[in-house]
């Protein structure tokens, strides 16, 4: 069990690529059921962070531990076996094949029946297990009904609802969380919020997101990046009024206009999409 | 009522369990052929050798190019590999007995399964026409090399034994007797077996594809990233379907040496690599229905587009020309008007007419 101590922790994490400083001593501990927010300007190294923990960019200097175990030298296949899932933002459904198979592939890790099954078609009973386990998800997601369709044919929202599905049906300890509000209209906002708090019960979530609403709703705890260092780190009060996020936010016009009456982190960050570096 | 009832419940494991359904299609679909092969002329029993050597390696390869995503411009050189090892097998045991046959075939299969290994893990590293260019290279190489290597008979080849129908087990020539009244003989040995490991080969491949890991090709071949991310060894899942598909060419090579009774340097050319892929573009890129349609097409069309030229008034040697003509026409038609080739336009073409109400596994 988990029950003391952080699940994970990433510790004094740099990244260059060549001359550019991606990400400069970064750490952070994501408690277990914690929703752990990252958030920070577009450019500030969040996604870099992400693919610094799935093992797709290996850091230059620094650690990553989960239950205290260092795991830096893994290579993207193997953490889902330690319990770590990941959605991206491009979502990259297996376009082919049907919404139930995308998922079982998610469930992959947790199949039994290896080659020699597979090849005398002894694997149906494992796979009969998979399925089930893939349609609980689909189910608890609402989107059950769409098992059997092809991703391309559904829409945006529902595409997303099948890769959070795949990355969930992995039963992971650690769930990473890349922009799932992107694209989702105010409604379908509320309804994520709903069900990133309901995952709490089972897995720690470490969320990437632009929108300020969903992030200040639903995270325990914020850590801020700007130009790929920690700026700010606590709880989402602690967030709102810390005057370095607001200068990071606001850049220079904070220096300028001392008028500026909306509140960066108040409200919607709608401006703030696009592809994060 | 309860007849019925009684039933069902009988056949119920059969229904049930996915090997004991795919062993019993099996057989039913070999005392099928099998009673047109018996019934057939010696020369469509060569057809229906030729298709059935044709189809395993179109299978095997259409599993890999299909499902896994991988393109092999090499897998007539894979059947050369399993050509060779069949042939040099079976000149040292004679090649008289069914044993020395399957052992052969075994050799043959395992050998492929070894080059499939050694060609798969750095294929598997590649993309595209990287992996084109790569396995081109080995459908190059092997000829060549065959050609340099005095125990594999130079340019000359060397001569395949055949096994002789008085040699088969009494019981194998009482059953042929029995279903198809015919004597067996060396012809429609070769069209039985040939018949007998296709349909073992099929559904070994059909069980594969359904099963994980089939699942875990399609993934791979859809977005590399995610199945990553879903705990897939991108490279070993390659290399197993690498692998997989060389030992069906392997299979298929060994066939090949006993049915052409000469594995010679010149029948494993590039053409033969692109023939096979041909094949499994023409029916459908990752259906073995589709592969089985495509080689009886290799199997079958030179035939007909010969006959159809001497029935036209060309001389001997024209009408050989008309086969590469009618060739292309045909592959020109089906990526024209069939796209998914054959066998996916059709399925297409079926789900879009019910409405998209059964669009269950189609890849």
């Amino acid at each position: 069990m988990p029950g003391e101590g952080p699940l994970f922790a990433v510790e004094g994490v740099s990244v260059r690529f060549g001359g550019v400083r991606a990400l400069e001593d970064v750490s952070l501990e994501v408690a277990p059921h914690e929703v752990h927010g990252v958030i920070g300007p577009n450019g500030a190294g969040k996604t870099t962070l992400f693919n610094v923990v799935c093992g797709f960019v290996s850091p230059g200097e620094g650690e990553l531990r989960l239950r205290g175990k260092t795991i830096d030298a893994l290579r993207p296949h193997q953490l889902a076996g330690h319990g770590i899932a990941r959605t991206l933002q491009g979502l990259g459904l297996f376009e082919k094949m049907t919404v139930l198979d995308n998922v079982m592939v998610g469930a992959d890790r947790l199949a039994r029946a290896g080659f020699v099954r597979g090849l005398l078609g002894l694997g149906h009973r494992d796979d009969a297990r998979l399925a089930a386990k893939a349609r609980e998800v689909l189910g608890e997601l609402g989107i059950e009904s769409y098992a059997a369709r092809y991703p391309g044919s559904l829409p945006y929202p529902i595409r997303k609802k099948v890769a959070l599905a795949r990355a969930l049906v992995a039963e992971p300890e650690l769930l990473l969380l890349d922009e799932p509000a992107s694209g989702l209209s105010a409604e379908e906002m509320s309804e994520l919020g709903e069900i990133i708090a309901g995952l709490t019960e089972r897995t720690a979530v470490m969320l990437v997101e632009h929108h300020m609403d969903l992030v200040m709703s639903v995270c325990h705890r914020i850590t801020v990046l700007d130009f790929g260092r920690v700026i700010a780190a606590g709880t989402p009060d602690e967030i709102r009024n810390d005057p370095a996020v607001l200068a990071a936010y606001l850049g220079d016009q904070v220096e300028h206009d001392d008028n500026a009456e909306v509140h960066p982190l108040v409200s919607t960050n709608a401006t703030a999409d696009g592809e994060d570096a | 009522m309860k007849l019925t009832e009684r039933l069902r419940s009988l056949t119920r494991p059969v229904r049930s369990v996915p090997l004991a359904r795919h062993l019993l299609v099996g057989l039913i679909a070999f005392l099928v052929v099998a009673a047109i092969i018996g019934s057939s002329s010696q020369y469509l029993q060569t057809r229906y050798a030729e298709m059935a050597f044709f189809a395993i390696a179109a299978g095997g390869l259409t599993v890999l190019t299909g499902l896994s995503g991988q393109l092999s411009l090499g897998h007539g050189a894979l059947m050369a590999v399993g050509a060779y090892a069949a042939t040099l097998v079976l000149e040292r045991t004679g090649g008289e007995t069914l044993a020395d046959v399957f052992v052969a075939l075994l050799v043959a299969i395992a050998v492929c399964a070894v080059v499939g290994v050694i060609v798969g893990v750095p294929a598997a590293r590649l993309h595209g026409p990287y992996i084109a260019g790569a396995t081109l290279t080995l459908a190059v190489a092997v000829p060549r090399l065959a050609n340099q290597w005095e125990f594999l008979g130079g340019e000359q080849g060397l001569q395949v034994p055949v096994p002789r129908a008085a040699e088969l087990p009494v019981w194998i020539q009482d059953l042929v007797w029995f279903f198809t009244a015919a004597e067996i003989d060396q012809y429609s040995f070769l069209a039985y077996l040939g018949w007998f490991l296709l349909i073992l080969a099929f559904v070994a491949l059909a069980n594969l594809s359904r099963s994980r890991i089939g699942r875990r090709w399609r993934a791979v071949r859809d977005d590399d990233v995610s199945a990553e991310l879903a705990g897939i060894h991108l490279g070993r899942a390659r290399v197993v379907a690498f692998t997989v598909s060389a030992m069906c060419a392997g299979l298929a090579g060994g066939l090949m040496a006993m049915n052409v009774r000469l594995t010679a340097p010149g029948a494993f050319t590039i053409t033969l690599s692109l023939t096979l892929l041909a094949a499994v573009v023409l029916g459908g890129l990752g259906s073995l229905t589709g592969a089985l349609i495509g080689a009886g097409v290799l199997a079958f069309l030179p035939h007909f587009a010969t006959d159809l030229g001497e029935s036209a008034g060309l001389s001997a040697t024209q009408a050989a020309e008309v086969t590469p003509v009618v060739y292309g026409l045909v592959l020109m038609l089906v990526i024209l008007l069939a796209p998914a080739g054959i066998v996916g336009s059709l399925r297409m073409f079926l789900a879009r007419s019910s409405l998209g109400q059964t669009k269950e596994k189609t890849t």
